[in-house]
C-alpha cells in the first residue's frame, strides 16, 4: 500500500476528521492562551529592575507577594467580592429560569430567553457608566428614595465600594447564570414532580427532593460561569469600585504598568488562578453527588 | 371462580365531566370502581382514559361531578393527600437517587424508624422480584426493572386504589406478556384496587375484573371481559374489542321472547335479544365473531349451512384465518380455523361451506 493512499484512508477516519475540525481553534487557543500563560508563569519566576529583566530564577516575588498583607488583602477582597456577585446572581437566576421553565408557554420561552439577552445589547463599558450613573449621589435612585421621602440625605453606601462592583457584576452576569440553570429544569422529566406529588410531597418538599437536585448541574455551571470570571475583573471595581472595592485585577494592572515590576504582576496573577481553581475544584467535588453519573 | 357479586366500591364516579377550554374531554362519566378491583380503562388514544385517571389520582381538576375515593369527596383534595399512588407511563423513576432511594422515597412521613424502612424497602422490592438491587444506580435500569421500581415505590405506601397508566407500552412483546401475568398476581398478592389505563384491548381482556370502553369521553360499557366481548353494546365497541364481522340484517318481528332475523349471506335467525327494542322492526346489523363461524370440510353436517368463495387466506400456525365471499351478501366475512391434523388449508378461490350458530350473533339496531 502507497503512502498517498493510506493517508488518504487516514484522512477519512472520524478522528481525522475531527483533528482537521478542531486544529484551527487548537491553534488559536495555543497561540493565544497557552503561550501566554506559560509567559506568566516564567516571569513569576524572574525579576524586573525598571526596564530589564533578570532572568536568573527566583521565589522572591512569591514570597513579597505572600507575605505582604495588602496583596492577601486584595486577594481575600476580590474572593468575597466574587463570591457575593455569584451568591447573588445565583440566587436571583434561579426564579427566572424557574418561572421560563415552568410557567411560561413553551411557545413563548424562546422570546423570554431573547428579552433577557437585552442587558448585551449595549457594551459592558457602557452598561458599567450607566450604574455610575443611577447609584450616584445625584442619580436617580438616590433622587426617588428621597422624593418619596424615605431617606432623607443620599445612600452613601451604593457607589465607590464593594457593594457597588455586586451589584453592576450581578446585572452583567445575569444571562450567563440564567441559561445553564434554565437548560437543566428543561431537562427535568414534569413526570418526576407529579411522581413525588403522588408519594406524598408538597410543593415545597418535592421542589426540594426533586427540582433543585435535578438542577444542581444547571446551578454549579452559572456558579463557576460567574465566579471565575469576576474574580479577575477589573474594569467594574475601577469605574464605580472606589478604594473600597478595588480588586486583585487592579493591583495586577498596576504592578504591570505603573510600577514597571511585571515579574510580581505575574505572581499575583498565578497566585489569583491558583485560587480560582482550588475553589472551582473544590465546589465541583463537593457537587458530585447530584452532578455526576448520566441524566 | 370469583366471587361475582359485587364488592363494596372504593371509588364512586359521579357525572365526572372535563372541559379543556372548549375541548370536552370527559362527559358524564358515573361508574363505581370496587373494593380490589382489577378494572381497566380501554379506549383508542384520545378517548379521555388517562385524564381520568389523572382526575382520580388529583392531577386534573374536574369541571363537574364528583370522584369519591372510599367515601371522601376528593373535590380539592391535592395528590399527596390522596390514598392513591400512580405508576407513570415513563415510570417516573427519580434519576438522582438509588433504586432503594426511589422506593423508600414516600416513606419519610411515615412513623417508620430507619431500620424498618430499610426492611420494608427490601420487601418491597423482593415482591416485585427485584431483591438485592437496592444499591443499583436508577438510570442503570432496563424497561422492564424501572417498572417494577415504580410498582415498588408505589405499593409501599400501601393505598386504597393503585393507578396505573399504561405501564407496559413500553415494553417488548415477551416482556409485556410476562408483566401482564405478573400485575395480576401482584394485585391478587397486596388484595388493592388497581386500575389500569390502555389501549391495548387484549390486554386489558386478560388482566381485569372489569373493563370500562371508553370513546370521546364516554363511557361506552362497562363490562366484565366476557360480557364485553360476548355481547358488545355497540357495533364500536365490538370493532374495537377482538375481531367482529358485521352483516346487514332486517328485522321481522318479535315472537315471545325472541327476535326474528333476516341475515344477508345467512338466512333466517331467531335471536334472544335483550339490546334491541321488542318488535321493532326495519333494518340493523349482525355482529359474528371469526370463531363462531365454522368452515364445514367434507363429510360435516350441520343445522344452518351458507355458502361462499375463499377470498383470502391468513396462516398463523395454529390458527388459519380466512375472508370469505357470502353468496348474497356484501363484503367478505372472517372466519378462524384451528387446524387440526388432517384438516387441509382452503385456497383462494374455493367453494365452502359454512355453519353459523345463532347464539352467538350481536343484533344492532
Amino acid at each position: 500500500m502507497g503512502l498517498s493512499t493510506r493517508l488518504r484512508r487516514a484522512a477519512r477516519t472520524e478522528s481525522a476528521r475531527g483533528l482537521a475540525l478542531v486544529s484551527p481553534p487548537l491553534f488559536y487557543a495555543l497561540l493565544m492562551l497557552a503561550a501566554p500563560l506559560g509567559t506568566i508563569l516564567l516571569f513569576s519566576f524572574w525579576t524586573q529592575d525598571f526596564l530589564t529583566i533578570d532572568r536568573t530564577f527566583t521565589l522572591d516575588n512569591y514570597r513579597e507577594a505572600l507575605s505582604d498583607p495588602l496583596y492577601g488583602e486584595l486577594l481575600f477582597r476580590s474572593l468575597r467580592i466574587a463570591g457575593a456577585v455569584t451568591v447573588v446572581t445565583v440566587l436571583l437566576a434561579f426564579p427566572i429560569a424557574y418561572f421560563v421553565s415552568f410557567h411560561v408557554r413553551p411557545d413563548r420561552k424562546s422570546l423570554w430567553l431573547f428579552l433577557i439577552t437585552i442587558p448585551f445589547w449595549t457594551s459592558y463599558l457602557i452598561r458599567v457608566f450607566l450604574w455610575r450613573v443611577i447609584l450616584a449621589f445625584d442619580g436617580p435612585v438616590n433622587g426617588t428614595l428621597m422624593g418619596l421621602g424615605i431617606i432623607d440625605e443620599p445612600l452613601s453606601w451604593i457607589l465607590y465600594n464593594a457593594n457597588a462592583v455586586v451589584i453592576t457584576l450581578a446585572h452583567a452576569f445575569a444571562p450567563f447564570a440564567i441559561l445553564p440553570i434554565f437548560v437543566s429544569l428543561e431537562r427535568i422529566d414534569r413526570s418526576l414532580l407529579e411522581a413525588a406529588r403522588d408519594l406524598g410531597e408538597n410543593r415545597v418538599m418535592t421542589f426540594l427532593r426533586v427540582t433543585l437536585p435535578l438542577a444542581m448541574p444547571g446551578v454549579l455551571a452559572a456558579t463557576l460561569i460567574v465566579f471565575i470570571p469576576t474574580i479577575g475583573d477589573y474594569v467594574t471595581p475601577r469605574l464605580v469600585g472606589g478604594s473600597g472595592g478595588t480588586m486583585i485585577a487592579n493591583m495586577i494592572q498596576t504592578q504591570f504598568m505603573r510600577l514597571n515590576n511585571a515579574p510580581l504582576g505575574s505572581t499575583l496573577a498565578v497566585i489569583a488562578m491558583l485560587s480560582v481553581t482550588v475553589i472551582s475544584v473544590a465546589l465541583i467535588l463537593l457537587t458530585r453527588r447530584w452532578t455526576r453519573g448520566p441524566r | 371462580m370469583r366471587d361475582t357479586s359485587p364488592p363494596p366500591p372504593i371509588i364512586t364516579l359521579e357525572g365526572v365531566e372535563k372541559y379543556y377550554g372548549d375541548y370536552h374531554a370527559l362527559r358524564g362519566i358515573s361508574a363505581e370502581i370496587g373494593q380490589g378491583e382489577f378494572f381497566s380503562l380501554l379506549g383508542p388514544s384520545g378517548c379521555g382514559k388517562t385524564t381520568l385517571l389523572r382526575a382520580i389520582a388529583g392531577f386534573e381538576d374536574i369541571s363537574q361531578g364528583r370522584i369519591l375515593l372510599d367515601g371522601r369527596d376528593m373535590e380539592g383534595v391535592p395528590p399527596n393527600k390522596r390514598p392513591t399512588n400512580m405508576v407513570f407511563q415513563s415510570y417516573a423513576i427519580f434519576p438522582h437517587l438509588s433504586v432503594a432511594e426511589n422506593v423508600g422515597f414516600g416513606l419519610r412521613k411515615s412513623s417508620l424508624s430507619a431500620e424498618e424502612k430499610k426492611t420494608a424497602v427490601g420487601e418491597a422490592l423482593e415482591m416485585v422480584g427485584l431483591g438485592g438491587y437496592g444499591t443499583r444506580a436508577a438510570h442503570a435500569l432496563s424497561g422492564g426493572q424501572r417498572q417494577r421500581v415504580a410498582l415498588a415505590r408505589a405499593l409501599i405506601l400501601k393505598p386504597k386504589v393503585l393507578l396505573l397508566d399504561e405501564p407496559l407500552s413500553a415494553l417488548d412483546k415477551k416482556m409485556r406478556e410476562q408483566m401482564q401475568t405478573e400485575l395480576r398476581r401482584l394485585q391478587r398478592q397486596v388484595g388493592i384496587t388497581f386500575i389500569l389505563v390502555t389501549h391495548d384491548q387484549e390486554e386489558a381482556l386478560i388482566m381485569s375484573d372489569r373493563i370500562a370502553v371508553m370513546f370521546e369521553g364516554e363511557i361506552a360499557q362497562l363490562a366484565p371481559p366476557q360480557e364485553l366481548y360476548r355481547r358488545p353494546a355497540t357495533r364500536r365497541v365490538g370493532e374495537f374489542i377482538g375481531m367482529m364481522n358485521f352483516l346487514p340484517a332486517e328485522v321481522q318481528g318479535a315472537q315471545g321472547d325472541l327476535v326474528e332475523v333476516d341475515v344477508a349471506g345467512l338466512g333466517r335467525a331467531k335471536l334472544a335479544q335483550d339490546q334491541c327494542p321488542m318488535g321493532a322492526a326495519g333494518k340493523a346489523s349482525i355482529g359474528l365473531r371469526p370463531e363462531s363461524l365454522t368452515l364445514l370440510f367434507d363429510g360435516q353436517g350441520a343445522e344452518r349451512v351458507a355458502a361462499g368463495t375463499v377470498d383470502e387466506v391468513t396462516y398463523y400456525g395454529d390458527m388459519t384465518y380466512y375472508d370469505i365471499q357470502l353468496d348474497g351478501a356484501p363484503g367478505v366475512v372472517s372466519v378462524s380455523m384451528r387446524n387440526m391434523p388432517g384438516r387441509r388449508v382452503l385456497e383462494r378461490g374455493d367453494r365452502a361451506d359454512l355453519a353459523w350458530d345463532p347464539r352467538a350473533m350481536v343484533l344492532f339496531c
